[in-house]
């Protein structure tokens, strides 16, 4: 893993992102949907039509189209969104963040609920609490993201209202922010009564897109437990007269997550495309909740620009979980 | 390794029982609670303004955002609950004599947010703007020409002239800004730091999540009842009912049926369902079999409105047999089209069809834009069956239907709704069969003939008997397919009034406290 190599996968995704860019707009421009036509009332005549069609460009072939918007692309224009009318790139990097937010809480809480579940069905194996840890990850990965989002809107928001329903911050609550990353601004600035806050509207939303990837998790890793347990360095600990919650979690836990890395890492990318239901159910304003807008919208900008930040996302992330596999293997730190 | 001892376990689960119980009991829901009313106003609203500027792009032609603009903007001329014209910014307005120009008088004391008087100079930019920008009504507000400023009058010439023209103006994209600040800031500024005269001004907006705004205190209408107003936006039905179930919202709109009668029964909730200038209709396109009078007048008297109503939309509906509901203009009750299966098959079998050897054709239908779509074509179709109409349902979404609408593709039957908050029949029967217009399916000379000369007609008496001849000629002849009248639930804490608005708008300025 050197900076060549680093260097070399980042510049592939100039034509990771070249192709991406091709797909969508040529697709968005196939499939049905008119976004002039969405946007028109019944008066609008046929003049009103085709000078709004001229207005957003559309007017021209789609070759021409994706020229002149490629020419922008590169200058780091990705255009004006047609129902929102702002910069796309800034609509899409000011609601970046809390979509990462609330991945990077989903994450953790999947991570630490994940290992937790693992350890325990690994350490009570043959119990009715491997049992009860292979059940409940059955029903996790069983139930939809969605579905989990709506039933814990029951559970937790109305029936028991321990948690609020919807949007990032109470609406009442008047306060400024420096940056879109609230929970970290938060916290690094020592408001901690405002970051519990922050944190309880992320609860409800995080738990819905952690539950299946705890059960992923979970499954995984007890599966490499088992196998590790098993290895004749395990033994060796036992003889030397390690406690069996030492030999657990300092002996065969580092050895076991190395696959569960790589699925978290996935999957993870998984759960941020995945949070356009979620960040929909719980009016959570992130860039899942403003892509299904644009869509709904057919604000071909947008939708465009949405997507090509996710792309490039994706190739990030990707990079990012084999530097962190390659940090965690030590064999992999030769390659 | 280890066997769970039981004992253990239970040990456990006793002291975090023990320890969290009375935490729990802290959190629990207070139902009392819930129900108080303080100085902020919460509404669960299902949609969010996707830009300031509510006379251009998208967001000038959605009735859905009328209700958060009209918050904060004024129009030019106020609409009452009932559809009537009342004294807005403009105090005073009225057509010439010979109806060729529009006079309005700026009230005196109305001022911007920031304070500044609104001056009929402001009018007049606001009638310019209207008149040029590049939006989606601009063929309609092109008609405003020559305009004159006279002490606090404006006036202007609609030329080529349109009848609904001061209706208009309380409508979609005609919401006053302050040039002033709009000059100042620009248009990306204007996104920005958006300003109207209304009676709210914007406080905070978090863009897919809140909208606060605070009492505009020198309101030209008197202050509003609420200090506070949040809209919460949730475009998911189910996020609304838990928002005004919990009682974290005071308001909530749109929402299934079943939902609306299971929550306005709740001890400290209040439901109202009202008829909406929204209606429901099958647009017909004369191809095909469906070029047929015979299929179209069947297809009319085949369906039992009164049971789709009662049934599918559980009472929440009004039938109707034309494309005016009652409170329009022009409205005429005689005009029928009654539930006749026997007559339908009588048609068809004039046509040479009958349940054995039926009519076939498409049926174009969305599924979920609109409140049970799809279960209303369903039974329709059913209906159809019974006297010998085959019907194909097509799905498609509503995006698909504008494309096919603007391109004159639509099947001989497509489901759609229409809505006219100005009540005038040129905004629903004008513009849905006329057939130059890009939303109709129906091409037909005579309806063209009849509307054209209803548009340049000045005689108001002459114009409605006009629309109602026009009426019954396109209900005897089966042009188009109306259904019924959507209703519009709302539910509210009871602690609050709440005067419902024909044109389904939810303004705040609208909702006060119970008693008061």
């Amino acid at each position: 893993m050197t900076p060549a190599y680093v260097l070399r996968r980042l510049l592939l995704a100039i034509p990771t992102l070249f192709g991406v860019a091709v797909v969508v707009f040529v697709l968005l421009r196939v499939v049905p949907g008119d976004p002039i036509a969405m946007m028109v009332p019944g008066e609008a005549t046929p003049d009103d039509i085709a000078r709004l069609r001229e207005a957003y460009g559309l007017d021209k072939s789609i070759p021409v189209q994706f020229v002149l918007y490629l020419a922008q692309v590169v200058q780091g224009n990705f255009g004006t969104s047609i129902s929102l009318k702002q910069d796309v790139l800034g609509l899409v990097l000011g609601r970046l963040p809390a979509t990462l937010e609330l991945a990077c809480v989903a994450i953790a809480l999947s991570v630490v609920c994940g290992v937790l579940l693992a350890l325990s069905a690994t350490y009570w194996r043959g119990t009715w609490v491997e049992n009860a840890v292979d059940g409940v990850n059955s029903v996790a990965l069983a139930i939809p993201e969605f579905l989990w989002a709506m039933l814990l809107i029951l559970a937790f928001a109305v029936l028991v209202p321990v948690f609020p329903i919807s949007g990032r911050i109470d609406p009442v609550r008047a306060v400024s922010f420096a940056s879109q990353f609230y929970l970290l601004e938060a916290l690094a600035t020592g408001k901690f009564a405002l970051a519990r806050e922050l944190l309880s509207h992320l609860a409800l939303p995080a738990i819905a897109l952690s539950l299946p990837l705890i059960a992923v998790i979970a499954r995984v890793l007890k599966s490499s437990l088992q196998e590790v347990m098993v290895q004749d360095y395990i033994l060796l600990a036992r003889v030397k007269g390690f406690s069996d919650t030492r030999i657990l979690t300092r002996e065969a836990l580092p050895n076991a997550l190395l696959p569960t890395i790589t699925v978290t890492g996935v999957h993870f990318i998984f759960l941020v495309g995945g949070t356009v239901l979620v960040e929909l159910i719980f009016s959570y304003p992130g860039i899942g909740n403003m892509l299904f807008g644009a869509a709904s919208n057919r604000d071909l900008p947008l939708i465009q620009g949405v997507t090509l930040v996710f792309a490039l996302l994706f190739v990030l992330l990707n990079l990012l979980i084999d530097l962190t596999y390659a940090v965690v293997n030590p064999r992999m730190r030769q390659h | 390794m280890h066997s769970a001892k039981r004992r253990e376990f239970l040990r456990a689960a006793t002291a975090a029982a023990a320890l969290g119980g009375p935490g729990l009991q802290a959190l629990l829901w207070s139902k009392e609670a819930a129900a108080q009313i303080g100085d902020t106003l919460t509404i669960a609203y299902n949609v969010a303004p996707p830009s300031w500027d509510p006379n251009t792009g998208p967001s000038s032609v959605s009735p859905g955002l009328s209700s958060i603009y009209r918050s904060i903007f004024d129009p030019y001329v106020v609409q009452r609950e009932d559809l009537s014209l009342a004294p807005g910014v403009c105090d005073q307005f009225a057509w010439s004599g010979d109806k060729s120009a529009i006079t309005m008088r700026t009230r005196k004391g109305a001022t911007w947010h920031d304070g500044r008087p609104i001056t009929p100079a402001d009018i007049a930019w606001n009638l310019n703007r209207l008149s040029t920008l590049p939006a989606p009504l601009q063929s309609i507000f092109a008609s405003i020409k020559n305009i004159k400023v006279a002490g606090d009058n404006v006036s202007f010439d609609v030329t080529p002239w349109r009848a609904n023209m001061l209706e208009r103006l309380t409508f979609l994209g005609c919401y006053l800004i302050p040039p002033h600040h709009y000059e100042k800031v620009g248009k990306e500024g204007f996104e920005k730091a958006p300003m109207g005269s209304g009676p709210y001004m914007i406080e905070q907006f978090e863009r897919g999540s809140f909208l606060r705004l605070k009492a505009n205190k020198n309101y030209w209408g008197g202050a509003p009842a609420f200090d506070t107003v949040v809209f919460k936006f949730a475009t998911d039905a189910a996020t609304r009912i838990a928002e005004i179930e919990r009682g974290s919202s005071d308001v909530a709109v749109d929402m299934p049926w079943e939902e609306f009668d299971r929550l306005k029964t709740k001890s400290g909730l209040t439901g109202v369902s009202h008829p909406t200038t929204d209606i429901a209709m099958i647009f017909l396109h004369n191809i095909g079999v469906m070029a047929d009078p015979n299929v179209r007048k069947a297809a009319v008297h085949a369906i039992d409105k009164k049971l789709i109503c009662d049934r599918i939309q559980r009472g929440y509906a009004k039938p109707i047999d034309t494309l005016l509901a009652p409170e329009y203009k022009g409205y005429d009750a005689s005009i029928t089209t009654p539930y006749d299966p026997k007559l339908a098959a009588e048609l068809l079998a004039k046509s040479g069809f009958s349940r054995d050897k039926p009519v076939e054709f498409t049926i174009q239908t969305t599924r979920g834009y609109k409140p049970k779509d799809y279960e209303t074509v369903q039974a329709i179709v059913e209906m159809w069956r019974r006297v010998g109409i085959k019907a194909n349902i097509e799905v498609y979404e509503i995006a698909k239907h504008f494309e096919l609408r603007t391109q004159h593709k639509l099947a001989p039957a497509a489901f759609y709704n229409w809505g006219n908050s100005t009540a005038d029949p040129e905004s629903s029967l004008g513009s849905a069969m006329f057939s130059k217009s890009p939303h109709t399916s129906w091409k037909g000379g005579e309806v063209d003939a009849a509307l054209s000369a209803l548009f340049v007609e000045k005689d108001e008496a002459k114009r409605m008997a006009g629309y109602k001849a026009l009426n019954k000629t396109i209900a005897d002849n089966a042009y188009v397919l109306p259904l019924f009248q959507f209703y519009q639930p709302v539910v509210w804490k009871s602690a609050l009034s709440f005067k419902p608005h024909l044109a389904g708008f939810i303004q705040p300025q609208a909702i006060g406290r119970a008693g008061k």
